[in-house]
């Protein structure tokens, strides 16, 4: 190609200078060559690549959105189904927690009252115990003080025993007798 | 007073002078066989011949090809960004979104099932209406779009794609057979039939046409509004800023118009697809 003056052309250019709405067959036919290969070389490196890279594009998020969907779902159901266990738990614990304190309660009662009862029987027990003590000490008491007494006796009789004396016991009952 | 008369004189003067109206934007927006650096010098494009046919590589051809590498090699690398990761960065997330948008908005509720044949076509309309309306708002370069015989070229393509669509879902005679309304009276059928296949030719017409002028009016506006300060040249200073602020309000309007554009040659080329394909509407 050439760059420079040419008036050869321009004066071409002049005189080609007809209507504008002249068809120029051989533009429309570079026109139609140009824009079919373009077509086809834009088909080949621009659209398939970039349509399907949308596509996929698409594809996945759309993909993605649905996982996320059904992976929300699924989490609801978890928390739900978490949410039933928990305050099923919840009323089991309090349950069990309500059942050990009426056992601690009852056993705590009856531990009392075992207790109370056994309390009251060894109180029994030793009163009986003391009551019997004092008994036998009370009946061996009275065996010694009786002892006692009899050696006592036999003491002071033995002493004071004498002839007159004894003449005048005698003579005491003799008349108690005869009195009669 | 009379330095006044004087200068509309000399504009009056100037305007009839330059007769042909404004025949340099026409060269301006028209094809030729050379890129005009003006005031570097110009490229001269080589004439071809193909069986005696015309093929010779125009200024049009010349940035419909530099428009076809870009958007290939942006595309590209748009493409091998997505090898790295799904996840979108920089410029993959902005084609990204015009890509999702020409899928999801434009083809998929158009076409309906079986609409990822037709996507890469639509998509690569889209991108390439769309480009060439910005490149050629890019000083030296040159609308390619802004040539009917381009917008014709890309019409009949969509012609070829509405006929492909309905035939492939429909079967070669179901879809014309499909084309005439069904219980229509034997003697209507003698207009009904001319009808349907005008219809056929007249929906790429109006792509054609409608692309075209659409690219096209933006660019003379703006060099009419150019052209302004050169034909009133005794107000240059005037005149400029205004018609500077115009052409700038125009320039973004077109940003506007080529999107829209773009937008509508893909919609109603899926739409008439769409029609093809679901023939019982």
């Amino acid at each position: 190609m050439l760059i420079g003056l040419n008036l050869s052309i321009l004066a071409f250019a002049s005189e080609g200078g007809g209507s504008i709405i002249d068809v120029n067959p051989g533009v429309i036919f570079w026109t139609v060559v140009t824009f079919v290969i373009l077509m086809f070389v834009l088909k080949k490196v621009a659209w398939k690549p970039i349509l399907t890279a949308l596509d996929q594009r698409e594809n996945s998020i759309r993909e993605s959105l649905e996982k996320a969907e059904k992976a929300k779902e699924e989490a609801e159901k978890i928390l739900l189904e978490n949410q039933e266990k928990l305050a099923k738990a919840d009323e089991e614990s309090k349950k069990l927690v309500h059942k050990s304190r009426e056992y601690a309660e009852g056993l705590k009662e009856q531990m009392l009252k075992e207790s109370k009862v056994q309390a009251q029987k060894i109180v029994n027990d030793a009163t009986l115990e003391i009551e019997r003590q004092r008994e036998t000490a009370f009946e061996e008491l009275k065996s010694q003080v009786a002892e006692i007494a009899v050696q006592a006796a036999e003491k002071i009789l033995k002493e004071n025993l004498n002839k007159e004396t004894q003449k005048k016991i005698a003579d005491i009952y003799i008349n108690e007798i005869t009195k009669n | 007073m009379i330095n006044a008369i004087q200068d509309t004189v000399a504009v009056v003067d100037t305007v009839r002078k330059s007769s042909g109206g404004g025949g340099w934007i026409l060269q301006e927006v028209m094809d030729s066989h050379k890129i005009d650096f003006e005031p570097f010098g110009f490229l001269n494009l080589p004439h071809l011949s193909l069986f005696g046919f015309d093929i010779s590589i125009t200024k049009h051809i010349f940035f419909s090809w530099i428009v076809a590498l870009i958007l290939i090699v942006v595309l590209f690398f748009v493409a091998r960004s997505y090898k790295k990761s799904l996840i979108p960065k920089g410029l993959t997330n902005f084609f990204e979104i015009i890509i999702i948008f020409v899928r999801d908005e434009i083809v998929k509720p158009t076409i309906g099932k079986g609409y990822e044949f037709f996507l890469p076509f639509h998509l690569t309309v889209f991108f390439f209406v769309l480009l060439a309306g910005l490149f050629g708002l890019v000083p030296y370069s040159s609308t390619v779009t802004g040539n009917i015989a381009v917008t014709a070229a890309l019409a009949g393509i969509s012609f070829i794609a509405i006929q492909l669509g309905g035939i492939k879902s429909n079967g070669f005679f179901g879809y014309f057979k499909g084309l005439i309304p069904s219980g229509m009276p034997k003697w209507l059928l003698v207009i009904i039939i001319p009808l349907e296949i005008l219809g056929l030719f007249t929906k790429p017409f109006a792509l054609c046409i409608r692309l075209f002028a659409n690219m096209i009016a933006g660019h003379v506006v703006i060099l009419s509004l150019i052209g302004l300060i050169f034909i009133f040249s005794a107000f240059a200073y005037a005149v400029a800023p205004i018609s500077v602020g115009f052409s700038l309000f125009i320039y973004l309007l077109d940003i506007l118009i080529i999107l829209i554009q773009a937008y509508i040659f893909t919609m109603l080329t899926a739409l008439f697809i769409g029609m093809a394909v679901h023939q019982e509407h």
